[in-house]
């Protein structure tokens, strides 16, 4: 098969840290706001009927939702195998946690209503909460301690050591990055339930809860940048780098210094990512606080896919460093799948990718409009 | 045996699998007959497939989320627990698990939720359109992870990268068209329709015992009989595929499983039943059919099969190529800039059995400093154990003819007897219903147990493809998910027990239409009532 030399393995390696940042984004956007929807269920629904309705508002759609997730870690495992080996079995113990949030979460939405007892649904209740706040608030200590470096070396044979531990992944940086993450999505989540729920106590305390996390979220954003403007080293790739060599992460050298916001002068255009954030977020507190849902999910959503971009493209070339071993760091020129795989994955992506969004589209379009008590009671099948 | 971490992972990697397998059979079949009952009411009109249809609806949706739920830690855990296996073979692994989320599990999982909700939002029409892709989305799901899983049985379309130390693509289709991975997918969807149909026998059995809705279990009966004889009688026969093609892909699975030890004249004759000693290489109390053993696994009278000793004087040779082949892989490494030609060319040579050699790092830090005796050692350990192999092929062997059984029983009485079912038949078929489930597990045990102590069928060892983690940290897991995993299997459990026990809803809207439809037709073929619509 010759058929994959029509793109350079350099171009092929480049686009396929953008799907990772696609996959990414579309995890967060979708399945962001049934997360964000979990972490308020308590706060904003207070009767059985209220949760319900809560519950209902993503019932039908947070199952396509998770894909985007499972497909996230599909795409590390074909595109980025060496990143998916590090980071999984590095950050073990907080997968786990993960893991067991996600499962949770699937079985809360379906079998939570499935009994009358009061118990039984305030468990539930419970694990939702669980299933919603835990993934979100622990996706960013994750992005977090890959800014830091993660405590990883490779050795000749490219076997991964991990030489930290659960409590290490919690350093203050982190904490504040999962904070942001968290913030950022149960704002999303407030205007997805504010657009969906048709119930006037809801909506208040949704907006209400709402605006403040989106406060969080800009103020910690911006934390955050300055933390990295001057408390945190970069990495940098030094002596001649080969884009389209063989994908041995240690053929390559990388020091720690600098600071990763130097990605700002070497790629001015990329400053467009971080102001994207902070409007999107903006905007979408005002959306809250204003009364104008739907623009506030629209902005939100601006504001999410700016932050993750940020993240990305403060760290290009590096998608995970090593702290305690530069050189065995990860970047996109030396941790990828090989020409062929990421050609066929690429024809795979191309096809499939506009079809899953136009059936996507689709149900959300049977779908529209808002959620109301009598939906409740009319259709069996509702959680 | 010694709780390494090698053990630990194995363990809890076995136990999630089997558990995610308990969810995945039943999802698979019951999707194609939920769609099926669909097509019924659609073509029909008649209310009562409806209520059938969302009926077993409900019971899928109980089983198809613990199915999705333990899928995700089943793609997870190659990262957390196998790192090494991940970066050695997530080239060509990853692939078509990636593939899966593109093809198939978004399909199913965008779709599934308009099927429960999209009953008022829908045309008739479009809601069973709905329903099909749902079921198209979980059968081609099993059909990537088993190009996945084939891959590790028959690893082929790949070569051995020495700069990137892995395994590479070379030939997509070769890993698409693996003749294992096709076998093995048609066996394995085969056996979820078993399951669904003995499902769907089972609990309509038990309604008629009951007599409890009659009509929609004699029903339900029909579909899950004539459905789950072609399932049965496929699964047996592509099962035979499946074995076929070990014969000449996974020859030491074949002879573990057999309880070959030694090589016989062809055409050899298969073991019905016996007492395999691992320690003394013999079988006790064998009872053998003569020729059988030749006939099914080469389809020929003359062709051999090799036994297990003779296997592992085999797996003596490849060692010890495997360990040229590793001397040269650590000079082209040192050597990165120059690339000696002649070592190029040896390692090209034994390149091939590179996993061999690793076979040794149980044993030695360095395999070229391996000792004869320790070569002896590795070559023994790629006999896998094979009383528990023997055993579990027999009993899923066993199993299956008697789906066949079962299966024919009902379909036989069902379109050419007067619908009528003894009280014995039925009380089988209700406990009947975890059969397929055992048969399932059994072959999954097979299948897996058979490979070791590979991962990578002849390419990695399994000791070798797990993550750097602490015994800690691993028993931990395995003990959250073992706590984790009982608890949610309960809930699920008593709500199927729930919802079964309280019977489908009835339709009142529905039966309304119907009853004023059929008020109607008699009505205007008196002829006394002028033709009027019904209110619908």
């Amino acid at each position: 098969m010759i058929l994959h030399q029509l793109i350079d393995y350099e171009i092929l390696r480049v686009i396929w840290w953008g799907l990772l940042g696609v996959l990414l984004i579309g995890f967060a956007l979708t399945d962001g706001f049934d997360m964000g929807v979990g972490a308020l269920l308590p706060f904003v629904a207070k009767t059985d009927t209220e949760r319900r309705l809560v519950i209902n508002t993503v019932g039908p759609v947070w199952e396509g939702n998770q894909v985007w997730f499972i497909l996230g870690g599909g795409a590390i495992f074909a595109a980025w195998p060496p990143l998916y080996a590090v980071s999984f079995s590095g950050f073990y113990l907080a997968m786990f946690l993960v893991l067991a949030a996600l499962i949770l979460r699937p079985v809360g939405f379906k079998y939570r209503s499935k009994r009358e007892s009061a118990r039984w649904r305030g468990g539930w209740d419970w694990a939702l909460f669980v299933g919603g706040a835990v993934p979100a608030l622990l996706f960013g200590v994750a992005v977090g301690n890959v800014l830091l470096g993660a405590p990883f070396r490779l050795t000749d044979n490219l076997f991964s050591l991990y030489e930290g531990s659960f409590f290490q992944l919690l350093h203050p940086f982190a904490l504040l990055a999962g904070v942001v993450s968290l913030a950022m999505l149960v704002a999303h989540g407030a205007a997805w339930l504010a657009v969906k729920a048709e119930s006037p106590a809801i909506l208040a305390r949704a907006r209400h809860i709402g605006f403040w996390s989106g406060v969080v979220a800009i103020a910690g954003y911006a934390l955050a940048g300055l933390w990295l403007a001057f408390g945190i080293p970069g990495f940098v790739m030094v002596g001649e780098v080969v884009t389209n060599g063989p994908s041995n992460p240690l053929m390559s050298e990388v020091l720690r210094e600098g600071s990763w916001l130097a990605a700002y002068t070497v790629r001015p255009w990329a400053i467009i990512a971080p102001v994207m954030g902070f409007v999107g977020m903006a905007l979408a507190v005002r959306g809250l606080a204003r009364g104008g849902e739907v623009s506030a999910l629209l902005w939100s959503k601006l504001g999410i896919t700016g932050v993750i971009s940020s993240v990305g493209l403060t760290m290009f070339p590096f998608i995970m460093p090593s702290s305690i071993d530069p050189k065995s760091s990860l970047t996109v020129w030396d941790a990828s799948s090989s020409h062929l795989t990421l050609f066929i994955m690429l024809v795979c992506t191309v096809i499939f990718m506009p079809i899953i969004l136009l059936y996507t589209a689709w149900v959300y379009k049977v779908l529209w409009g808002k959620v109301d008590e009598s939906e409740l009671t009319s259709n069996k099948n509702a959680y | 045996m010694e709780f390494g971490i090698v053990e630990l992972s194995r363990l809890q990697f076995a136990m999630t699998a089997m558990y995610h397998f308990l969810f995945v059979p039943l999802t698979l079949g019951l999707s194609l007959l939920i769609a099926i009952m669909e097509t019924v009411y659609v073509m029909t009109g008649r209310v009562i497939w409806r209520q059938m249809t969302k009926f077993w609806g409900t019971l899928f949706g109980i089983n198809f989320v613990l199915g999705v739920a333990t899928g995700i830690t089943m793609e997870f855990q190659f990262g957390m627990n196998w790192s090494y296996y991940s970066h050695y073979v997530g080239d060509v692994f990853g692939a078509p698990l990636a593939i899966e989320g593109l093809m198939a599990f978004f399909l199913e999982a965008t779709f599934v939720g308009l099927w429960f909700f999209g009953w008022d939002k829908l045309s008739k029409v479009k809601h069973m359109i709905v329903g099909w892709l749902v079921a198209i989305g979980s059968n081609f799901s099993a059909l990537w992870i088993l190009i996945a899983n084939g891959w590790m049985q028959n690893p082929v379309g790949a070569e051995f990268n020495p700069m990137t130390m892995r395994m590479e693509m070379t030939d997509f289709y070769a890993v698409l068209f693996n003749e294992v991975a096709q076998a093995k997918f048609v066996h394995t969807v085969s056996a979820g329709y078993v399951t669904a149909a003995m499902f769907v026998l089972g609990v309509s059995a038990w309604y008629l015992l009951k007599g409890r809705h009659v009509e929609m279990a004699r029903r339900s009966i029909a579909v899950a009989s004539s459905f789950g004889l072609a399932a049965a009688l496929s699964v047996v026969l592509l099962g035979d595929e499946s074995g076929y093609s070990a014969t000449h892909t996974q020859r030491m699975k074949l002879a573990a499983m057999e309880g070959m030890w030694e090589t016989e004249a062809a055409p050899a004759s298969f073991t019905l039943v016996g007492l395999p000693d691992q320690a003394a290489r013999e079988n006790h109390y064998a009872i053998h059919i003569p020729y059988a053993m030749g006939l099914i696994a080469t389809r020929s009278l003359t062709k051999e099969i090799p036994g297990i000793n003779d296997l592992v004087l085999e797996s003596q040779d490849r060692i010890r190529s495997g360990i040229i082949a590793y001397d040269a892989l650590m000079t082209l490494r040192a050597e990165r800039d120059a690339t000696p030609p002649d070592v190029l060319e040896t390692f090209e040579l034994h390149g091939a059995d590179l996993g061999y050699a690793f076979l040794l790092l149980r044993y030695v830090e360095d395999p070229r400093t391996a000792t004869e005796a320790q070569i002896l050692q590795a070559a023994d350990d790629t006999v896998p154990t094979v009383w528990p192999l023997f055993w579990a092929f027999r009993i899923m062997v066993a199993l299956g003819f008697a789906f066949i059984v079962v299966m024919a029983y009902f379909f036989i009485r069902t379109n050419f007897g007067k619908r009528d079912y003894p009280r014995w038949a039925l009380w089988g078929a209700v406990f009947a219903i975890p059969t397929p489930w055992i048969a399932a597990e059994m072959g999954w045990f097979v299948a897996e147990y058979g490979r070791q102590p590979w991962t990578v069928d002849g390419l990695l060892p399994t000791a070798m493809s797990v993550s750097h983690l602490s015994i800690t940290s691993v028993a931990l897991t395995l003990a959250g998910f073992m706590i984790f995993y009982t608890i949610l299997l309960v809930i699920e459990v008593s709500l199927m027990l729930k919802y079964i026990r309280k019977g489908p809803e009835q339709d009142v809207s529905e039966t309304e239409i119907a009853m004023a439809r059929h008020a109607h037709r008699l009505r205007t073929h008196d002829g006394n009532v002028p033709l009027g619509t019904p209110a619908e």
